[in-house]
C-alpha cells in the first residue's frame, strides 16, 4: 500500500524510501525545482549525467527531477571520505541515495578510484558526477573539469554522456550559510555529448564543459 | 485564444479562492493567503535578479522578517506603520545588512533590485488584503466587495482586451498602445459601472474608479513586461514548451501590483470612516 505514496527502491525498505520522498518533497518545497529536457533525453540506461557543482544539494535536485523509472537506476558518485563519517551519512549514502562511493585520496590509492563507477555502469545503472571535483565558489560559471569524465568516456564508449546544468542553487544555499533562501531552481538536461574517436583529453574536457555551460539560461 | 483562456481561468479560480477563504475562515485568512501569494511572487522575482553571496542575509530578512511583518501589520490594522515600514525601514535596513558583508561589487544595482522586489511583490500586493481594514459607513463586508471589485475590474479589462485581440485574429499588435489603452479603460469603466450596486460607489464614481484602476493595471503590466524583457525571459517562471501553461504567479499579479495601492488610497480618502 505504501508504495502508492512513496516510490521506491523497495530493497532498501520503507524508512529509506520514506526518507528519500521527504527529502525530495523538501527540495521541491524550498526550491520549486523544475526539470527541463528530462523527457527529451534518452531514457535508455546507462548514462553518465555530469553537472556543475555549487552546493551539497546539487545531487538531490537532479535526483528530484528525474522521473521515478530513471531515478531507480541512477546513483550519485560521491567521495567516500565525506560519506563514511558518523552514522547518518553512511546510511543516507547507502540506503537512500544508493551512492557509488569513491576514494578521492591521492596517496595510498591501491586500486583505480573509478572502478566502482565502471562496475555500476556495467550493471546497467546510471551515475551522476560533478567533474569540477569541488564546489564552485568563484564568479566563473564552471571550474575546469577533472579527468574522471574523460576516463569514464574512454573506458565505456557506449555509455551516454548527458550534460546537466543546475541553476540558482548556489544562491539558495551558498557554502558556509546555514539557512536556505526560497529562490527557484531549475535543472536542465542537454542532448548526450557526441563521441569523437581519439579526441585528446584536454579537448574533450573543454567540449564537455561547454556542453554544460551552454545549458545555462541566457541572461543579461 | 490561450491567453484569454489563461486569464479567464485565473480570474475565476482566484476569485473563488478569495471569496471561499473569506467566508469560511474570515479576514485573517485572507491576510495569510496574500502573504503566501507575496512569498511566491517575491521568490519568482528575486530568482531573476543578480544578487550575490553578500546579500544572503538581507534576502533572508526580506523573505522571513520584512514580508511576515508587513502582513502582521495589515492583520492588526496598523495602517500608519504598514504604509511606511517597507519604504522607510526595510529600504534603509536591508542595504545596511548587505554592506556589513563587505562585498561592494555592483552594490547599487543589488540593493535597488531587492528594493524594487519588496516594493512590488510585498508592499503593493499587501494593499489588496489591506482593503479589509477599511470601514465604510452602512456597508458590511466592504473589504471583500472592494477586493472583488478590484480583481474583476483589473483582470476583467485585461480579459476583454485579449478577447478582442483573439476575435480580431491578433491583427492588433503591441505597437497599437493607444488602442490597448482605449479598450482597457473603456472595459474597466463599464465593468466598474456594472458592479456599482455591490459597492459603496455611485455609478459615475464606480465608472471613474474602474477606468483608473484598469489603466493603472495596464501600466503595471507594461512596466513588468519591460523588466522581463530586460532579463530576457517571457515569463517569471521562465516556462518552456515542456511546462506550458505554468507561468509565474507574478505574471498574473502584475496589474494588481500597480492598481491596488492607488485604489486603496482613493477609497480610504473619500469613502472610509
Amino acid at each position: 500500500m505504501w508504495r502508492f505514496f512513496v516510490d521506491v527502491p523497495s530493497k532498501n525498505g520503507f524508512i529509506a524510501a520514506l526518507a528519500g520522498s521527504l527529502l525530495r518533497g523538501f527540495a521541491r518545497l524550498v526550491t520549486g525545482v523544475r526539470g527541463r529536457g528530462v523527457g527529451n533525453g534518452p531514457p535508455i540506461n546507462p548514462a553518465v549525467y555530469f553537472a556543475n557543482h555549487t552546493s551539497h544539494g546539487d545531487f538531490v535536485l537532479i535526483w528530484t527531477v528525474l522521473p521515478p523509472q530513471l531515478r531507480k537506476h541512477t546513483r550519485p558518485v560521491a567521495g567516500a571520505d565525506y560519506w563514511s563519517v558518523g552514522r547518518v551519512r553512511p546510511w543516507l549514502a547507502r540506503y537512500v541515495f544508493d551512492a557509488v562511493l569513491i576514494d578521492r585520496g591521492k596517496l595510498d590509492r591501491a586500486s583505480d578510484p573509478m572502478a566502482p563507477v565502471l562496475k555500476a555502469l556495467d550493471a546497467g545503472q546510471s551515475v551522476i558526477i560533478f567533474p569540477e571535483g569541488t564546489r564552485n565558489q568563484s564568479d566563473a560559471p564552471l571550474l575546469p573539469f577533472k579527468s574522471g569524465l574523460f576516463r569514464l568516456a574512454e573506458a565505456r564508449p557506449n555509455v551516454l554522456l548527458v550534460p546537466v546544468w543546475i541553476e540558482n542553487l548556489a544562491r539558495v544555499m551558498p557554502k558556509g550559510e546555514f539557512l536556505p533562501l526560497p529562490l527557484l531552481c531549475s535543472v536542465t538536461f542537454g542532448a548526450p555529448l557526441p563521441r569523437t574517436p581519439n579526441e585528446p583529453r584536454p579537448a574533450f574536457l573543454v567540449r564537455a564543459a561547454s556542453a554544460v555551460t551552454a545549458l545555462a539560461p541566457m541572461e543579461a | 485564444m490561450s491567453d484569454t483562456r489563461d486569464r479567464l481561468s485565473f480570474l475565476v479560480v482566484s476569485l473563488a479562492v478569495v471569496i471561499a477563504t473569506y467566508l469560511i475562515f474570515g479576514s485573517t485568512a485572507i491576510v495569510v493567503l496574500f502573504a503566501i501569494v507575496s512569498l511566491q511572487a517575491l521568490r519568482e522575482y528575486l530568482t531573476l535578479t543578480h544578487t550575490r553571496r553578500g546579500d544572503h542575509w538581507a534576502l533572508l530578512a526580506a523573505f522571513f522578517v520584512v514580508l511576515p511583518f508587513q502582513y502582521i501589520l495589515i492583520g492588526v490594522d496598523w495602517y500608519g506603520m504598514s504604509a511606511i515600514m517597507i519604504p522607510v525601514y526595510a529600504f534603509l535596513g536591508l542595504p545596511i545588512v548587505s554592506v556589513l558583508r563587505g562585498d561592494t561589487t555592483r552594490f547599487m544595482e543589488r540593493i535597488a533590485e531587492v528594493q524594487w522586489g519588496l516594493m512590488t511583490c510585498v508592499y503593493c500586493i499587501s494593499y489588496v488584503p489591506a482593503l479589509l481594514m477599511l470601514k465604510i459607513h452602512a456597508f458590511e463586508r466592504s473589504g471583500l466587495f472592494l477586493i472583488v471589485f478590484l480583481g474583476l475590474v483589473v483582470h476583467g479589462a485585461a480579459l476583454v482586451y485579449s478577447a478582442v485581440q483573439a476575435i480580431t485574429d491578433h491583427r492588433i499588435k503591441e505597437q497599437h498602445l493607444g488602442l490597448e489603452v482605449g479598450i482597457t479603460v473603456t472595459a474597466g469603466a463599464l465593468i466598474g459601472a456594472a458592479l456599482s450596486s455591490f459597492t459603496p460607489f455611485l455609478i459615475a464614481q464606480a465608472c471613474a474608479l474602474g477606468a483608473l484602476i484598469a489603466c493603472l493595471g495596464l501600466a503595471g503590466s507594461l512596466v513588468m513586461e519591460a523588466v522581463k524583457r530586460d532579463r530576457r525571459v517571457d515569463d517569471w517562471r521562465r516556462s518552456t514548451s515542456s511546462d506550458r501553461g505554468t507561468r509565474g504567479l507574478l505574471d498574473q499579479l502584475e496589474r494588481l501590483v500597480f492598481a491596488s495601492p492607488v485604489f486603496f488610497h482613493l477609497v480610504r480618502f473619500w469613502w472610509a470612516i
